[in-house]
């Protein structure tokens, strides 16, 4: 119980005081959880972040819910999540509360001229860093445009298109695994998977950083 | 009703929102603003920016926000719940499965190739808001501060890597001496 508390509290504070999202959340959980607490081994942590970060939902409520669940079981998990979740839905509430009043105000939707054009870049300029990232050649640009397309031009929900992504992407993951595979079988010593496994861990961390860059 | 739409379009975003907040904006303009209808573009552009000044992960302060606006504080909990749910259930039953390193390396593989319909995702997004609420003086008069505003953050945002709170503020006060 009083782990449970003592991972409320960490998140907690991490949900208060981190601005700009979940990447820019992790290397003060890291801090946390590796440094101070010693929950989990640097390794582990950073194995763990290369899978979170490719699951679907909210990066920080996963990082949450599986430090949680690794230290101190169901209890950690849901202590953790509603940590990480509690200190943004007390704000907003009290922001949209407070916001409903003033929405009308003149100066209030002045301001809010000017913030909105702005909003619009801030979503445009991460979308065209992540293709850069993703490394985007002029044979896979094709996937990014159909994707505007689809969604922008033909109205098609933007769930449709990430399953079909998802769909393609599967089968390029089980194409690239089956192509390793055939050469470690091809290999066929030992030692080679060690490495093979290690320069794993390395690219997935390379990518977590490159991620937290096409983030931040 | 409502609160049943609000549980079924957070779930869905919380199984589908591959590749951080940004990806989920997307997803959650097309369910709240061209769906449901429960806000306008304008509602939406001034929820994206009090999300991004707020702290804590942007998808979950949209959620907070959509369901207030359209339930109140119940349906902000609900949202907020609903999007957290995929999340619970992945930790207990799927994780396990995806800590074997050569299935970690199908996600991550996956996630490579889902990158770039992702970016397209977030752009389509951007798109969507390009109109004449957000951009007011849009085609009235020679200058279009609107215009001007969105391409100056972009630019610092892009090329400089700006502090998205430190342009939302910037524009908030050009915003207030400009209309």
């Amino acid at each position: 119980m009083k782990k449970a508390f003592e991972l409320f509290w960490s998140f907690f504070k991490i949900g208060a005081f981190t601005l700009g999202g979940g990447y820019a959340m992790l290397s003060m959980v890291e801090k946390a959880v590796v440094d101070q607490k010693k929950w989990i081994p640097n390794d582990e942590f950073w194995d763990m972040i290369a899978v979170v970060q490719s699951l679907p939902g909210v990066f920080a409520v996963n990082t949450a819910l599986y430090v949680g669940h690794r230290v101190a079981g169901t209890k950690g998990a849901f202590a953790a999540m509603l940590g990480a979740i509690i200190p943004s839905i007390v704000i907003i509430l009290l922001l949209a509360t407070v916001f409903h009043e003033f929405h009308d105000n003149p100066v209030v939707e002045r301001i809010f001229k000017g913030i909105r054009p702005c909003v619009v870049a801030l979503i445009l300029a991460p979308s065209l860093r992540m293709i850069k990232s993703a490394k985007v050649t002029w044979k896979t640009a094709i996937i990014p445009i159909a994707a505007v397309f689809l969604i922008w031009w033909c109205k098609i929900s933007p769930a449709y298109v990430i399953l079909a992504a998802i769909a393609g992407s599967l089968i390029y993951a089980l194409v690239i695994n089956r192509r390793e595979t055939a050469r470690r079988e091809t290999r066929d010593d030992s030692p080679s998977t060690v490495s093979g496994a290690s320069s794993r861990v390395s690219e997935s961390r390379v990518s977590s950083q490159n991620e937290k860059e096409a983030e931040s | 009703m409502i609160y049943l739409q609000l549980l079924w379009v957070f779930v869905k975003i919380g199984v589908l929102g591959f590749g951080g907040g940004y990806a989920m904006l997307s997803l959650i303009q097309h369910e709240v603003v061209d769906h449901y209808g429960w806000m306008t573009t304008t509602d939406f552009a001034d929820m994206v920016a009090i999300s991004q000044m707020t702290p804590g992960p942007i998808s979950i302060n949209l959620a907070t926000y959509v369901g207030h606006t359209s339930a109140g504080f119940g349906g902000a909990l609900l949202a907020s719940f609903a999007l957290c749910l995929p999340s619970i259930i992945m930790v207990y039953f799927i994780l396990k499965l995806f800590m074997s390193k050569q299935n970690s390396a199908i996600l991550t593989n996956t996630l490579k190739g889902l990158k770039p319909a992702i970016a397209g995702l977030i752009f389509a997004a951007g798109l969507a808001m390009m109109n004449t609420q957000n951009f007011v003086d849009f085609g009235c008069g020679q200058y279009n501060i609107s215009v001007i505003i969105c391409v100056l953050a972009f630019v610092a945002s892009y090329f400089f890597k700006a502090n998205p709170i430190l342009l939302i503020v910037l524009s908030g006060i050009i915003g207030f001496f400009a209309f």
